[in-house]
């Protein structure tokens, strides 16, 4: 089985939620984020996922920690995917097992927007005429 | 002495490759900050630009070492 945080060219959503679902927990709460063909009227050709692997292990951790701690939940998975990714493709996989739905949705929220936040990971996207790092300028 | 900062994202393209050798030794992050903000102004146009030291955010007045693992961190945008 991969780590609960685990960073790759290839992630699989069925592997995180094979790993998470277990007959104690009651709420499995996945959230897949993947790629989208368009942004702001423009046709997006595909993504490139730069990471800085080691620091983006240690802030992956860190939200898992701190959604542990904030949430009643019982466990969480964190994967993102690496490189050159084409629209419908994997981003990110966040799952989120717990007794009760309430925390598991809550704590998958405050993970993915934690994830966005912090983790040093940067997305290029092509168009048909350039690309640009996204966010990278106001 | 020389620190080598790992580049990332638009820095790479900004700073050109994916490292940058100071060239000379800073005692702060805050100093090593002016230095790259003198000699690549583009740097100060981008929405935010953190400095990790030994995969931890840092604040301008942490001090540096030689040994230190320092990386450039502008706007990030996984998920």
């Amino acid at each position: 089985m991969k780590a609960s945080i685990y960073i790759a060219e290839t992630i699989n959503t069925t592997d995180v939620i094979t790993a998470i679902s277990k007959p104690e927990y009651g709420a499995v709460d996945v959230f897949i984020g993947t790629v989208r063909n368009h942004t702001q009227g423009k046709k997006v050709i595909k993504l490139f996922f730069e990471c800085y692997e080691p620091m983006a292990l240690l802030e992956m951790q860190k939200i898992a920690d701190e959604a542990k701690e904030r949430f009643a939940i019982q466990e969480i998975i964190i994967h993102h995917a690496t490189g050159e990714k084409y629209p419908g493709e994997l981003a990110v996989v966040i799952a989120v097992a717990a007794h009760r739905r309430k925390a598991a949705f809550e704590a998958c929220e405050f993970a993915i927007d934690t994830l966005k936040q912090t983790v040093p990971i940067w997305k290029k996207e092509f168009f048909e005429d350039g690309s640009v790092w996204v966010a990278a300028h106001p | 002495m020389s620190h080598t900062i790992l580049l990332f994202g638009i820095t790479k393209d900004i700073i050109g490759g994916s490292v940058h050798e100071t060239g000379n030794a800073f005692t702060t992050v805050g100093e090593l900050r002016r230095h790259l903000y003198n000699i690549y102004p583009q740097l100060e146009k981008l929405n935010s630009l953190m400095i990790a030291v030994n995969n931890n955010y840092a604040n301008d007045d942490d001090r540096l070492q030689s040994s230190d693992e320092i990386a450039l961190i502008p706007p990030v945008s996984g998920g």
